[in-house]
């Protein structure tokens, strides 16, 4: 792979990717890829896919990938991480402000 | 990697057949009050190296097993030669050294009371000395990369630590616990959100069993015993959160990936044991916080650390090198000083995690040959003790 990758995501399931490079602006139509794969995946393409940023997030934060209601639960590692606390379109950052453990 | 099992390095093999790859004098304080007269021999005795602290009095209890635990144990691990121990009065003094001296070491106590300060320096700076000469002409010999234990802990984590340097760790440990050597991992609080993972980490069910209840006791003993709300303003930390971690699920499964995809722990080890279980990987009931954590694995004998940190978390121990490891570009940027293994190529995808791991397995074997880690090189040497409860 030539093409730097934007976002990382874990697994096929997840609701959210990683932001793995600096200053990710709005409207940057990332590149984005699932690491979970092996390699023979990956050359067929399978585990890359593109998706337009919502709005510019750090390093390390994190994008929905696709639209999630108030109440879902998020995933990560194929995992629950969280619930949403307020809708969040694809594209954009998921953090504290609309994000929780259920376990608190 | 080829055969691994045919990587050697050079360490100092010591009375038990434990090997060292440090040889450090040290001198010890068994209590607070203890630590000016320390600290007057290291500065006596060039190359000696004093470690104080804030405890030792009035403890009791299992906090009074677990300081006696921490100080013997950090005494008797093989990146010591020998030791100085100074305490106030002469009978938990010679408890250390009688603890210590079951490892063959050179080890000699002094006690403050009835002699003060400078004669206790005087006299324990005459027995640091030969021990110095005595450490500075021990030599390395050449010993297999399965005699070493190499223990883990993260800090200052964020999402790039589950996706680079936490996974790097893991294949290092997928790699070299089947050669043989001791591994270690702990961090009983950041293990919520992935405890259901963790339990079935374990060797058999029984071993899980006790790990689920040991990490039930610290919930219920610790957690809602002492919470206000929640946690939310410790776990994640605000460093954590800064780097993009937004719930405690999120941050325990990716402090797990240090154990890899096919590593189970073995045994179950209380906060500075001894593994006493044969070759594998170990559970420490242990703190998250960085120097505890690995304060409390070096006194269980470990003498390798490998540390995954996101933000650049910047710990090190006074007789235990710290290797740091990130995959973070930003803090490979901003705080290059603390990095001893840059894997952020996992997150440009140029690098695989076996690649990673293989890094890794070679910064080992030379931070165990003799290389100095970033944390000391910068002269990071916190040695952090963990108490229970109050003192009485």
């Amino acid at each position: 792979m030539t093409e730097i990758p934007h976002l990382l995501v874990h697994e096929h399931q997840d609701s959210v990717g990683v932001i793995v490079i600096e200053g990710l602006e709005a409207g940057t139509d990332m590149l984005v890829c699932v690491t979970h794969d092996d390699p023979a995946e990956s050359a067929k393409g399978n585990s890359v896919f593109r998706l337009t940023a919502g709005m510019s997030a750090p390093i390390g934060h994190k994008i929905a990938l696709k639209d999630l209601k108030k109440g879902d639960t998020v995933f990560k590692y194929g995992e629950d991480i969280g619930i949403i606390t307020a809708d969040v379109k694809k594209g954009d950052h998921v953090h504290t402000h609309n994000c929780k453990t259920k376990r608190w | 990697m080829s055969d691994l099992s045919n990587i050697t390095f050079k360490g100092f093999r010591r009375d038990n057949d434990r090997v060292g790859v440090r040889n450090h004098v040290l001198i010890l304080p068994l209590d607070d009050i203890s630590n000016a007269a320390c600290e007057a021999v290291a500065n006596n005795i060039k190359g000696t190296l004093a470690i104080p602290h804030a405890y030792g009095r009035l403890q009791f209890g299992e906090d009074l097993d677990l300081h006696f635990r921490t100080i013997i144990g950090t005494g008797a691990n093989p990146n010591v030669a020998a030791v100085v121990v100074i305490g106030i009065e002469p009978g938990w003094t010679k408890r250390v050294v009688d603890g210590i001296a079951l490892t063959g070491k050179p080890v000699q106590g002094f006690s403050i009371e009835q002699n003060g300060d400078l004669r206790t320096i005087m006299d324990a700076s005459r027995a640091a000395k030969d021990m110095m000469h005595y450490a500075s002409e021990l030599q390395r010999e050449e010993c297999s990369i399965s005699e070493l234990w190499v223990s883990t802990k993260c800090g200052e984590s964020d999402t790039t630590t589950g996706l680079g340097s936490c996974p790097t760790v893991g294949n290092m440990y997928d790699k070299l616990l089947p050669v043989g050597i001791y591994g270690c991992f702990g961090e009983t609080s950041e293990i919520t959100g992935a405890e259901h993972i963790c339990q079935k980490r374990a060797i058999n069910d029984e071993v899980g069993g006790r790990w689920y209840n040991m990490w039930k006791a610290y919930q219920d003993d610790v957690i809602f015993a002492h919470q206000t709300d929640d946690l939310s303003d410790s776990q994640p930390t605000k460093g954590n959160i800064e780097g993009g971690l937004t719930t405690i699920e999120e941050k325990a499964l990716g402090n797990l990936e240090k154990i890899g995809r096919t590593s189970k722990y073995i045994d179950i080890l209380e906060p500075a044991e001894e593994p006493k279980s044969g070759k594998g990987l170990y559970f420490m009931d242990s703190s998250s916080a960085a120097a505890e954590c690995v304060t409390l694995m070096a006194a269980g004998g470990y003498v390798v650390h490998t540390f995954p940190t996101g933000q650049g978390n910047v710990v090190g121990n006074p007789i235990v090198p710290v290797i740091k490891i990130t995959a973070n570009p930003r803090t490979v940027r901003t705080m290059s000083e603390h990095v001893d293994v840059d894997v952020s190529g996992i997150l440009r995808r140029d690098m695989t995690i076996d690649e990673a791991g293989d890094s890794l397995i070679n910064m080992i074997r030379r931070t165990a040959n003799g290389r100095h880690t970033a944390a000391e090189a910068l002269g990071h040497r916190e040695f952090s003790m963990t108490k229970l409860y109050r003192s009485a």
